[in-house]
């Protein structure tokens, strides 16, 4: 048990650093999304089930949800292969 | 002795028209200057390009490292800095956590009467299985109280902000809510049909097992309007709309706040803890034991439920 804590921990760090890190920021939502996952399993090995369903609803659930809407709100979705196809005619012309 | 002057007479006086100037009711030059209408400054085409070009070129040798020193220098300090700030912050933060006393140390500050009254005598004054709940729904009842508040506060504040009340502006800011998707996508569909019931089911389980088991109001009401917004994503607002739109949610949330204030004021009314309680606590263990944390913990999901879903429907439309 005291192994998959430390995993989890090494997890935690490595999608913590790697938020900041993300180019793009979908995947870092999607990052932020694992890391609260990631916590709300810390929590139940440190005995508080409470703490980690509501980590789970609303860290895993909710504020992505919310993120998500405000990329699309901002526009920053913007889809991968439609943009490389843009590119793409930019070159040509 | 001076004599009266007529009107003519004065209206000739440098004086008059020291006066007359200095009112402003005469404009000295009118019809003792000759006006010439000026010409209108006209610079070539060319001359004009010419200038805006060496503004382009100083505006970027201004910002360019390698002729600006400034900038450059700015530039080292920022690179410099920052990672430097950053570990001075958490060398702060880690020499702080250095100094707090060791887990389970008996002697820490955390285990002090507080605690130990919650723990020994909290089933039996609250009649509350989990005891989290038990402090903070009858101890603490009156910090939730300001908690459900809050909640309450913030969604109004979202909806000042971002409720869009006209229905043509809405259309015209094109916040139709399925404006950029697929019409039905069938995998959300069939899954949310999966989902949505087993969702709902388990947070309104755990909202009312919350003096029983873990959860509780608060996690309860996440998990439900969590449920909401994946049915909304997949069927839409009209399905939606059909058994929650903005009367319903209006009453259901403003009901759920005054109940909660108002079974609150009861429960200090008639002697909260360490007085003569006139609710029937129960047998601990089974559903309709502890009081009044049973309602309490669903006015509290209610409210988060509306919060979160309002939340949701206020970012992707400007309407709830």
């Amino acid at each position: 048990m005291r192994l998959f804590t430390y995993i989890l921990m090494g997890f935690l760090i490595v999608c913590a650093v790697s938020v900041s890190f993300s180019k793009n920021l979908l995947n870092s939502i999607l990052i932020y999304m694992s890391y609260s996952l990631v916590m709300s399993l810390i929590w139940i090995i440190l005995e508080s089930p409470d703490l980690a369903i509501t980590e789970a609803a609303v860290g895993a659930g909710v504020t992505t949800v919310l993120f998500f809407v405000t990329l699309k709100k901002i526009q920053a979705m913007v889809n991968s292969d439609k943009k490389e196809d843009e590119d793409d005619e930019q070159k040509e012309k | 002795m001076s004599r009266k002057r007529s009107e003519k007479e004065y209206q000739k006086t440098a004086e008059f028209h020291f006066r007359r100037w200095l009112e402003g009711s005469k404009d000295p030059f009118l019809d003792t200057v000759e006006l010439k209408p000026q010409k209108k400054f006209a610079e070539e085409d060319a001359v004009t390009k010419k200038r805006q070009q060496e503004l382009n070129e100083l505006r970027l040798a201004l910002y360019d490292k390698n002729k600006n020193r400034v900038v450059k220098g700015f530039e080292v300090l920022y690179k410099i800095c920052s990672p430097l700030f950053c570990i001075l912050i958490i060398g702060a933060l880690l020499i702080a956590v250095s100094f707090l006393p060791p887990e389970g140390n008996a002697s820490n500050p955390v285990n002090n009467e507080v605690e130990a009254r919650y723990l020994e005598a909290g089933l039996q004054e609250t009649g509350a299985v989990n005891s989290v709940a038990g402090m903070i729904l009858n101890y603490r009842a009156f910090d939730t109280f300001g908690e459900t508040n809050v909640l309450y506060i913030a969604t109004c504040c979202v909806m000042i902000l971002l409720l869009v009340e006209d229905d043509k502006i809405r259309n015209k800011l094109q916040l139709n809510d399925r404006e950029f998707e697929p019409r039905n996508d069938v995998i959300l569909q069939k899954v949310a049909m999966l989902l949505v019931p087993i969702v709902f089911m388990f947070g309104i389980y755990v909202m009312l097992n919350g003096h029983l088991g873990p959860g509780g109001g608060f996690a309860g009401g996440a998990m439900v309007g969590a449920g909401l917004i994946l049915y909304v994503s997949a069927y839409g607002t009209k399905k939606t709309q059909r058994f929650f739109n903005e009367k319903i949610y209006t009453v259901i949330k403003v009901t759920a706040l005054c109940l909660y204030g108002l079974l609150m004021v009861y429960f200090y009314y008639t002697g909260a803890n360490g007085l003569d309680n006139h609710i029937p606590l129960g047998i601990p263990g089974n559903i309709l034991s502890s009081g009044l944390i049973l309602p309490i913990n669903v006015l509290v999901g209610t409210e988060v439920a509306c919060t979160m879903y309002a939340f949701y429907a206020l970012f992707r439309r400007g309407d709830v």
